[in-house]
């Protein structure tokens, strides 16, 4: 059986192990999957490195479409620890919350959650955006270094802490801001820089307009003349 | 790492299965505790009290101790041992049998204590450990486990959790804990016993004097939100009730779910994925510092 010609294939989880699964996706170049009875199980689609779609019916565990390259995975429920850890192109997107440290890392690519992320959101983000449907928990953002975390719903305390370059907005409440981050200006390229978002990621209804920007104030990371005899 | 497990049952239509559902929640979380396991099960409460006991020697003499227990309470004592545990009944006070045992039998732990708990563990393989005790077999309103991964303590069996120290109370927990040693000597000053030198016991500790100085259970874990310091994910159990916390950060991994049958959390969802009904489940993860809390009326 020639893998390339696999499409609209069930994999079932009952009867197949994660390995099997993701030794089948791996396998594949193109095509459409769908996972079924995921139970939670870790480390599902992870590391795929194909322009395929993988459809995941049920709740994800921990990393899930963990390092993704090039695939669209889509989970029908929630997901768990480190979704889409350091994803490096193509989309995940989740129809439920997602648990601590989604995204993290990530160098590219696209994450949507629809509901809540928990802590941690966007830790260390490379590149990757983030789109939230809902709201995110504490250290969202945290040490960020480029791309833009977009949240509808509301940040939770020390939002972007220590962050580098990555671009912040929220629609609701901030709880707190990190240190070294700040609210800036929402200035025409950022509003037109979110809705290009909020449309890549399946929010055309949602006005650009009604977000708070955040970003870094860059007194962490630039040494400064004062600090010389400290070290 | 660690794996905590916790059911408790909305209706009375799940209560022959109880036990049989926490085995199968249980054995989702081998991976994360591998060293040793533990259960608690809230059965009908009886009239009189009801311990267990666990002897790590090979030499314990049962039906002795119950006889000089009888002797010294000047009530009956009734003792059923299962393994290396066993089942100790009396008319007389629980508590103050605990204590006398504590004093007076050093070869053994005292496990449990109450109208409705029993408490059972041991070390090794988690699923060994549940068909060790029965776990599959028993009924009730909600159970509590958990599987270790020793940090704190040596990998012994009365350092396996859950850990009881007040009537019918008991707490299960994935994390550490900085200043038990500080908190263990203020809650002996106040009379509080404890049998090993874990910091779970110490926690389990804390809220069963609180909560014997008059706090409810949400109460009890609301002022240990303030005292305890580490990183903690609490399942804790009451003869009513059921209660989830997690420290201010968040450290520790949890997801709660519910239907009109059941309550559960766990560390992982794979667990409560065993469960009837999961599929029209609300899951979701607590939040940090929040209790998440749930009891029948006495």
């Amino acid at each position: 059986m020639s893998v390339k010609t696999l499409s609209n294939t069930a994999l079932d989880l009952s009867t197949l192990s994660v390995r099997e699964v993701n030794r089948i996706l791996h396998a594949a170049e193109d095509g459409a999957f769908t996972v079924l009875h995921p139970n939670g199980a870790h480390a599902l689609a992870c590391g795929l490195n194909a322009p395929i779609d993988v459809s995941i019916q049920g709740h994800a565990g921990y990393y899930c479409a963990g390092m993704n390259k090039a695939a669209s995975v889509t989970i029908d429920g929630t997901a768990g620890t480190g979704l889409a850890e350091n994803i490096m192109s193509g989309t995940v997107r989740v129809t439920g919350d997602a648990s601590q440290s989604a995204g993290a890392s990530g160098h590219g690519g696209l994450v949507v959650i629809e509901g809540d992320a928990s802590a941690r959101c966007g830790i260390s983000m490379k590149g990757v955006d983030i789109v939230v449907g809902g709201s995110v928990g504490h250290m969202s953002a945290f040490m960020a270094q480029s791309g833009i975390l977009a949240v509808l719903g509301d940040a939770g305390e020390a939002l972007g802490d220590s962050i580098y370059e990555a671009h912040l907005y929220v629609r609701g409440k901030v709880a707190g801001l990190g240190a070294d981050c700040v609210e800036k200006e929402m200035r025409p390229e950022h509003i037109a820089e979110l809705r290009a978002l909020l449309d890549r990621a399946g929010y055309p209804d949602v006005d650009a307009t009604t977000f708070r920007r955040y970003g870094s104030a860059r007194t962490l990371y630039h040494f400064h003349v004062d600090n010389v005899g400290t070290y | 790492m660690c794996g905590i497990v916790g059911l408790y049952l909305k209706s009375e239509n799940l209560s022959d299965d109880l036990g049989r559902l926490t085995a199968l929640m249980l054995h989702e979380m081998r991976g994360r505790g591998p060293d040793s396991a533990g259960f608690a099960v809230y059965g009908t409460p009886e009239k009189g009290s009801k311990l267990v006991l666990l002897s790590e020697t090979d030499s314990v003499d049962w039906t002795s101790i119950g006889k000089r227990l009888e002797a010294a309470q000047g009530a009956s004592v009734e003792i059923a041992p299962i393994a290396n545990h066993a089942v100790l009944r009396t008319e007389g006070d629980g508590q103050a049998a605990r204590d006398w045992l504590i004093a007076n039998a050093p070869e053994v732990t005292v496990l449990s204590v109450g109208q409705s708990i029993e408490l059972f563990k041991g070390i090794g393989d988690p699923d060994l450990v549940a068909e060790r005790f029965d776990l599959a077999g028993r009924s009730g309103t909600h159970a509590i486990a958990h599987t270790r991964m020793a940090t704190e303590s040596a990998v012994t069996t009365a350092g396996s959790h859950p850990f009881s120290t007040g009537a019918d109370t008991c707490l299960v927990h994935n994390g550490s804990l900085s200043n038990h040693n500080g908190l263990r000597r203020r809650l002996e000053k106040s009379g509080e016993r404890f049998q090993t030198e874990n910091d779970s016991e110490v926690a389990a500790g804390y809220l069963a004097a609180r909560m014997r100085m008059g706090d409810t259970l949400s109460e009890a874990v609301e002022a240990a939100l303030k005292d305890l310091d580490g990183f903690y994910t609490f399942a804790i159990g009451t003869a009513q009730g059921f209660a989830v916390v997690r420290d201010p950060i968040a450290c520790k991994p949890a997801v709660m779910a519910e239907t009109d049958d059941w309550v559960a959390m766990s560390s992982e969802f794979r667990a409560i994925a065993k469960l009837p009904g999961v599929e029209h489940a609300r899951i979701w993860e607590p939040k940090p510092s929040e209790i998440y809390s749930w009891s029948r009326s006495a």
